[in-house]
């Protein structure tokens, strides 16, 4: 791919010991969406100082450590409400939820329910390439039926997981997904995502070179089609769009403009200052006690 | 029928009664009338029905602790003196209608008939039995009338002029025969007043978590109702607009701490409230916080387990699963306030030790302590102490650097031009991941030895109450110092102090001390000792006796002394 970097990745690139070293297998589809992540950043202005990059646990979940920006490693499935925590204590950063299919569609799936209800202004980066690469070829929430794996080797029975539709059903705030093999379209996307007001979800498509025979890169630029003439205000046509299986439809789905967490929280209503900057109200509590005597 | 100096006074009805109205009008109007007043609940996993009682203690002197004796009972319901019956004696005198009291009490209690019903009913309705009944026991202290009309216009305010008249008019209706049995000498209450109660406060164990929270700068709570720890974060949500701070309650305990995490991480000062079974829950990302040295305040109001348990009653049951719980080995602070005062300062101090230690730390009460009150000199806000312990990250920050006490300075995404990486992998000192033998002996031992070392230099001694020289060594701690306290003091001997914890873990080595020569009784709420085996492990220390009590309900005075008394006598 002949592709002209911006000026300002450097920015992104980590210069610590080791950094060098990144643990994803050659040829992996994380290389692909760090690249698109660090563009992304990038081309918005941003500086590292300014994002932090909140994952869990899996090879995606590692991107902490090959971006430069504020990050934390954290727990399995545990990005969403982190991340959350991370931007309500202070608004002004960029924030960053990041994992794989199994680590917000399996051990965070409830987090990811709530976390359209309550709307915080993040973006969620879901590495998906519907297969668990890190435990080494089980099959993920995503995975398609009929997969046989090591531990399903009869095929995978369940139905897979739709978190488009899912999102949608819930109104969720911005939903969206690409293919990493489409460079561009996925800066834009990820830029756009970034930049919308509340929760973003990203669905990014991606291969596992190692364990997952079936969805490779090949595989997605068949199965997969860019939307065209879609509006995504229109929660239906969206809600078709999601359900469709073969070809996978790629673009933003829907946007549903509404307030975002931080907004809707007490802490912000006449104060912008970040938490780290406030000091104990001693005042409001002596009246407390005072009150109390009457 | 006589009581001097004090009275132990026990409401008992159903839920959806009203007993609280009772409980609160009375207590409000006692203690303004310049009485020392102290009320405990005990009540039954539902919403209506059932059986719930208070006790309130008004006495001449300050009293913060739960005794058996039941003075004076009034019963709302039949069923009341069956559920008390092991509280009643030949002095209790029943409070109350013959409808209320079970045919087998009949004859061998002393009943004062009030004709309760038909006094509301004469007021207009039924619903004013609450009001007149507190009326009627304000009447019997004379307490100052005032005093509930204010609390009642207060309370009823909202509700318009008419039914603040009315439930005054039924106030004032209880009042008066409540004066006139005193009078007449059907009861004679004798208490005196104590001046100093007026200027005084009335707070709950719940109160004074939540204002002490408050006051230590919690900016964020995040929280899943569990009962009996859901107060505090009821408290803090009706105090959220006045201190413009966050409070949210979330799908689960799991995203409850980890959103905690999240907004220490950028800098908040969180905490999460909850109960054994909610922190159960949490115990993974206490671990992430144990490995990613990211600060984080828990309150945990101790219910009986295991599992479900005993969903409203009290124990002091969990003092192993927070110290054990999380995989893998990291320091953690725990605290247990003894009295209210301790709760407020121990609370706000909470956030200052996460801040500085970077460890989780656990506020640990139960039932008995939050739904506890009395009144108490309003604690003073200006000991109250900000420490911040934030640094900017400049350029070549190390979020993990190792150093000799085991502390690393941390540093908040968006101050400073650096970057910061946290960890829940093991890391080196940037943050980033490691599988090095070396670093990894480095890391472990920065956090589970040097760290803890640390905190354990710096931890406070316990409070020694009583001679030096004493034969015996009574340890109690968290919400079991009053009752202990009381039982000693009526136990009268010279041969027994009292020993208290409120810092629980770690124990500063020097607490060994107060142990040398001593024959050791521990009292706990539980049915292992659980703090007694904490002794052992952490100084060393053997306990010669255990005290325990673990139906689900807390100790009385009367209970405690009597162990003594078969230990010391």
């Amino acid at each position: 791919m002949n592709v002209q970097l911006p000026t300002g990745r450097e920015l992104f690139e980590p210069k610590r010991p080791g950094s060098e070293d990144i643990a994803w297998c050659p040829g992996c589809g994380n290389f692909g969406i760090r690249n698109i992540l660090i563009s992304a950043l990038a081309e918005l202005g941003l500086k590292p100082s300014e994002v932090a990059i909140i994952s869990g646990i899996g090879q995606a979940a590692k991107m902490p450590h090959y971006v430069n920006a504020n990050g934390y490693h954290t727990l399995h499935g545990r990005a969403i409400p982190i991340a959350t925590g991370v931007k309500a204590a202070n608004p002004s950063l960029t924030v960053i939820a990041e994992g794989g299919d199994g680590d917000m569609y399996a051990e965070g799936g409830n987090h990811l329910l709530h976390a359209i209800r309550r709307n915080p202004d993040i973006t969620l980066l879901i590495h998906d390439n519907q297969i668990y690469g890190l435990t080494k070829g089980q099959a993920s929430p995503t995975t398609m039926k009929g997969v046989k794996t090591p531990t399903q080797p009869w095929g995978v029975f369940e139905e897979p997981f739709n978190p488009l539709a899912l999102a949608i059903a819930l109104d969720a705030s911005f939903v969206a997904r690409t293919f990493m093999g489409y460079f561009k379209e996925s800066v834009e996307i990820i830029k756009k995502a970034i930049k919308h007001k509340g929760l973003a979800i990203v669905d990014i498509l991606h291969p596992c070179v190692s364990f997952n025979k079936v969805n490779t890169y090949a595989w997605y630029r068949e199965h997969t089609y860019w939307m065209e003439d879609h509006d995504p205000q229109d929660r239906e046509a969206a809600f078709r769009r999601a359900i469709e299986t073969d070809p996978l439809p790629l673009g933003v789905f829907y946007v549903s403009e509404k307030p975002a967490f931080e907004e809707m929280v007490p802490a912000y209503r006449r104060d912008k200052t970040p938490l780290w900057k406030r000091t104990p109200k001693l005042r409001l509590v002596q009246r407390f006690f005072e009150g109390k005597r009457a | 029928m006589e009581f001097r100096d004090e009275v132990s006074i026990v409401l008992g009805g159903a839920a959806g009664q009203g007993i609280q109205t009772v409980e609160e009008i009375l207590t409000h109007a006692l203690k303004k009338s310049g009485y020392h007043v102290y009320a405990n609940k005990e009540y039954m996993s539902r919403v209506r029905g059932g059986m719930n009682t208070t006790e309130i203690r008004v006495s001449a002197k300050r009293v913060r602790a739960f005794v058996r004796r039941i003075d004076i009972l009034v019963p709302f319901k039949q069923g009341v003196l069956g559920w008390v019956d092991d509280r009643l004696s030949k002095d209790t005198v029943v409070l109350g209608e013959k409808e209320n009291v079970e045919e087998s009490f009949l004859g061998r209690i002393n009943l004062v008939e009030v004709p309760l019903t038909k006094m509301a009913l004469e007021t207009g309705s039924q619903l004013y039995i609450n009001t007149t009944s507190a009326g009627l026991i304000v009447g019997l202290f004379h307490g100052d009338f005032r005093a509930v009309e204010e609390y009642i216009r207060k309370r009823f305010g909202s509700k318009g002029e008419s039914i603040v008249r009315k439930n005054i008019e039924a106030a004032k209706k209880g009042y008066d025969l409540g004066v006139k049995l005193c009078e007449d000498e059907t009861i004679r209450v004798n208490v005196k007043k104590d001046e100093v109660v007026r200027d005084e406060i009335l707070l709950t164990g719940t109160e004074a978590v939540g204002i002490g929270a408050l006051a230590g700068g919690m900016d964020f709570l995040s929280f899943y109702p569990m009962s009996p720890s859901t107060g505090v974060s009821t408290f803090a949500a009706q105090h959220a607009e006045e201190f413009g701070i966050i409070v949210e309650q979330v799908e689960d305990e799991i995203s409850a701490i980890n959103m905690a995490l999240g907004a220490w991480f950028a800098g908040a000062r969180a905490m999460v409230s909850t109960s054994g079974g909610g922190f159960a829950l949490m115990s993974e990302a206490l671990s992430l916080a144990g490995m990613a040295e990211n600060p984080v305040v828990i309150h945990l109001a101790q219910r009986p387990g295991p599992a479900t348990g005993l969903p409203t009653r009290t124990m002091q049951g969990d003092l192993n699963l927070v110290l054990h719980a999380g995989h893998g080995d990291f320091p953690r602070i725990i605290l247990a306030p003894g009295s209210l005062e301790e709760a407020f300062y121990l609370s706000a101090e909470a956030f200052n030790l996460a801040d500085k230690y970077q460890v989780p730390v656990i506020i640990l009460t139960d039932q008995y302590f939050v739904d506890t009150y009395y009144n108490l000199p309003a604690p003073d806000v200006s000991k109250v102490k900000f420490e911040r312990y934030i640094v900017e990250a400049k350029p070549g920050y190390r979020r993990y650097e190792l150093t000799e006490n085991g502390i690393s300075p941390r540093a908040i995404p968006g101050y400073g031009e650096e970057v910061v990486i946290a960890n829940g992998n093991e890391h080196d000192e940037w943050g980033d991941i490691t599988e090095d033998a070396e670093l990894t002996i480095k890391m472990q031992e920065k956090r589970a030895v040097k760290k803890l070392e640390t905190i354990k230099r710096d931890a406070p001694l316990p409070k020694l109450i009583g001679n030096e020289n004493a034969e015996y060594l009574v340890v109690s701690w968290g919400s079991t110092l009053h009752v202990v306290e009381e039982a000693i003091e009526k136990l009268g001997s010279e041969k027994v102090a009292h020993l208290h914890f409120s810092w629980v873990y770690p124990l500063n080595p020097e607490a060994k001390k107060f142990f040398e020569g001593k024959k050791v009784i521990v009292v706990e709420n539980n049915v292992t000792g659980q703090f007694a085996d904490l002794l052992w492990k952490e100084l060393g220390v053997k306990a010669d006796h255990r005290v325990l009590k673990y139906d689900g309900r807390p100790f009385s005075v009367e209970e405690v002394l009597d162990a003594l008394k078969g230990v010391v006598e």
